[in-house]
């Protein structure tokens, strides 16, 4: 405690009383101005204490005059956004695909959606421009693994590929090589033929008729005699200039012997609020439909 | 008779500190004491699990790796992140997160619900080698982690030390923790028991007899933000 407050003779002014061996401070009371200023802000502490969430007691706290919550916020925010595309996107959302491709008003509004869809949810794996990676369909030519049609289209985006969901696209293909059905120089033989009749490898001298034979009976069932694919079990065309798995032979004799099968998720709502909703699902759809490979 | 003065406290080093802890930790106690007290700091909500082991085991490579350096797990409460990432995140998502993986660098993008978001495929391409998938990714390869060998011989006693820390596993559970584990990280064996006792837990497609870290860490980001269906949780449940 202050003890002794003096005059110091040198400067005039008062000294705090604090002595330490003989040392005295001067006393530099803070600036007036700085005074109220703080007592300003103490006193809007105080009003936003009252005004915001603040006081907590027991098992509950004090929510504020305003009632603020960021929780109840960001629900009111979602619902405006949500009833202001509502314009648009209700009419996409219970109209049939085709139709809204024919409303160039819709259309265009779909198309701006999808893109943005896409980029956030898609892009990953089939690319920006939807061109694909290995092992991920490419989305702007015209071989579809499943169709290219609207409604087929937005079905796979809708519940996905061998995604676990009940509606979802499934099939497999056999390990030929893995669960010994073709011997590890059956499966070189088919690779043969399907690299040079398909894959437009020709190699001088190959004997093809052994591969040939086997392609018959064991992949045509799926792939088509003249490896045109079948849609309806996903098999893709192998007579086709895109490849999902490498343009590579070895990639052939891998897909054949343990073959890689794709998984796509389900874009339905799902129940953490991710996915999509139906109406961007269709935007997507359409906006996918429109790369450049669209039936 | 002593007396109690400011002059007390300056001359006595040890009184001084003793006090200015107290009067410190008035200010943290008056913050953090209530977060225990009041009844909505953590949300009542169905669905929330202990991780599975596989899924322990890879938040453990998460946090070695220090994923949390660029990737944060925790949607805020706004229209922009609502709107990409999914709900926005709970208390109670993260209750058995034993330290939690909130993060605050956002260079990455925000992995609180990218459970479900792709296929498990997509993560060991992406984790090997992300520009092969994303070319401008700035993302480093963890392609190492695939031919690492998960090491799990200590995964009863993590068990055991995050039920001391109030993550509720049950004597079953951690007794089944290796099976549990080797099942959830090959997708042809069984999950039926594993699926019981951890719903939702994702198998992931590894080498048989091989259960490398990259499959415990797909696991773990298979599972993130999946838990909770909001479908059944209304707005006025999640006030707090």
């Amino acid at each position: 405690m202050p003890t002794k407050i003096e005059k110091d003779t040198l400067s005039g002014r008062e000294t705090t009383g604090h002595e330490w061996d003989g040392l005295k401070e001067l006393n530099t009371p803070l600036p007036r101005w700085w005074l109220y200023t703080f007592a300003a802000c103490c006193l809007c502490a105080l009003v936003l204490v009252l005004l915001l969430p603040s006081i907590p007691y027991g098992s509950g706290y004090f929510h504020g005059l305003l009632g603020l919550s960021s929780r109840a916020t960001v629900a009111a925010d979602v619902k405006a956004m949500e009833a202001q595309r509502g314009i648009f996107m209700d009419k996409i959302k219970t109209m049939p695909i085709e139709q809204v491709k024919q409303d160039p008003q819709l259309l265009a509004v779909a198309t701006a959606a999808g893109r943005i869809a896409f980029a956030t949810n898609c892009q990953p794996c089939h690319g920006p421009g939807g061109e694909g990676r290995i092992g991920y369909p490419n989305l702007a030519d015209d071989t579809w693994l499943w169709g290219g049609k609207l409604a087929d289209i937005q079905q796979t985006i809708t519940y996905g590929i061998r995604s676990g969901h009940e509606k979802a696209r499934n099939s497999t293909m056999p390990a030929f090589g893995a669960l010994g059905v073709l011997k590890p120089e059956q499966i070189e033989a088919v690779a043969d033929y399907v690299w040079s009749a398909f894959y437009g490898h020709a190699e001088a001298g190959a004997d093809l008729a052994k591969g040939r034979a086997l392609f018959v009976e064991n992949c045509a069932v799926c792939h088509g005699d003249n490896g045109e694919g079948k849609r309806d079990v996903g098999a893709p065309p192998l007579k086709s200039a895109v490849h999902l798995y490498d343009d590579t032979r070895a990639a052939v004799v891998t897909q054949i012997t343990n073959p890689h099968l794709g998984v796509m998720p389900t874009w339905e709502r799902r129940g953490n609020n991710t996915g999509l909703d139906a109406a961007t699902i269709k935007s997507v759809a359409l906006y996918v439909h429109a790369l450049g490979g669209g039936e | 008779m002593f007396k109690f003065r400011q002059d007390t406290i300056e001359k006595n080093a040890i009184l001084l500190l003793v006090l200015t802890v107290i009067t410190v930790a008035i200010g943290g106690i008056v913050e953090i004491v209530p977060l225990f007290t009041i009844e909505t700091t953590v949300e009542h909500v169905k669905g929330i699990r202990p991780y599975s082991p596989l899924e322990l085991a890879g938040r453990n490579i998460y946090v070695r790796e220090g994923c949390y350096l660029c990737h944060s797990q925790q949607i805020r409460t706004l229209k922009d992140e609502v709107e990409r990432y999914g709900h926005y995140s709970l208390a109670a998502e993260s209750m058995y997160d034993r330290p939690f993986q909130w993060g605050s660098k956002r260079i990455g993008p925000d992995l609180a619900r990218v459970g479900g978001k792709y296929s498990s495929d997509w993560h060991y391409g992406h984790l090997n080698y992300p520009q092969s998938l994303v070319p401008e990714s700035l993302m480093p390869r963890y392609a190492f982690l695939a031919a690492t060998r998960l090491d799990y011989g200590l995964i009863e006693r993590h068990m055991a030390t995050q039920r001391l820390l109030g993550v509720p596993y049950t004597d079953a559970e951690i007794a089944n923790a290796r099976q549990d584990l080797l099942a959830q990280a090959n997708a042809q064996d069984d999950q039926d028991a594993l699926v019981k006792r951890y719903p939702k837990a994702v198998a992931v497609p590894g080498q048989p007899g091989f259960p490398s870290e990259m499959d415990a860490l797909v696991a773990y980001l298979q599972v993130l933000g999946t838990m909770v269906d909001f479908a059944d949780v209304g707005v006025e449940k999640l006030q707090q």
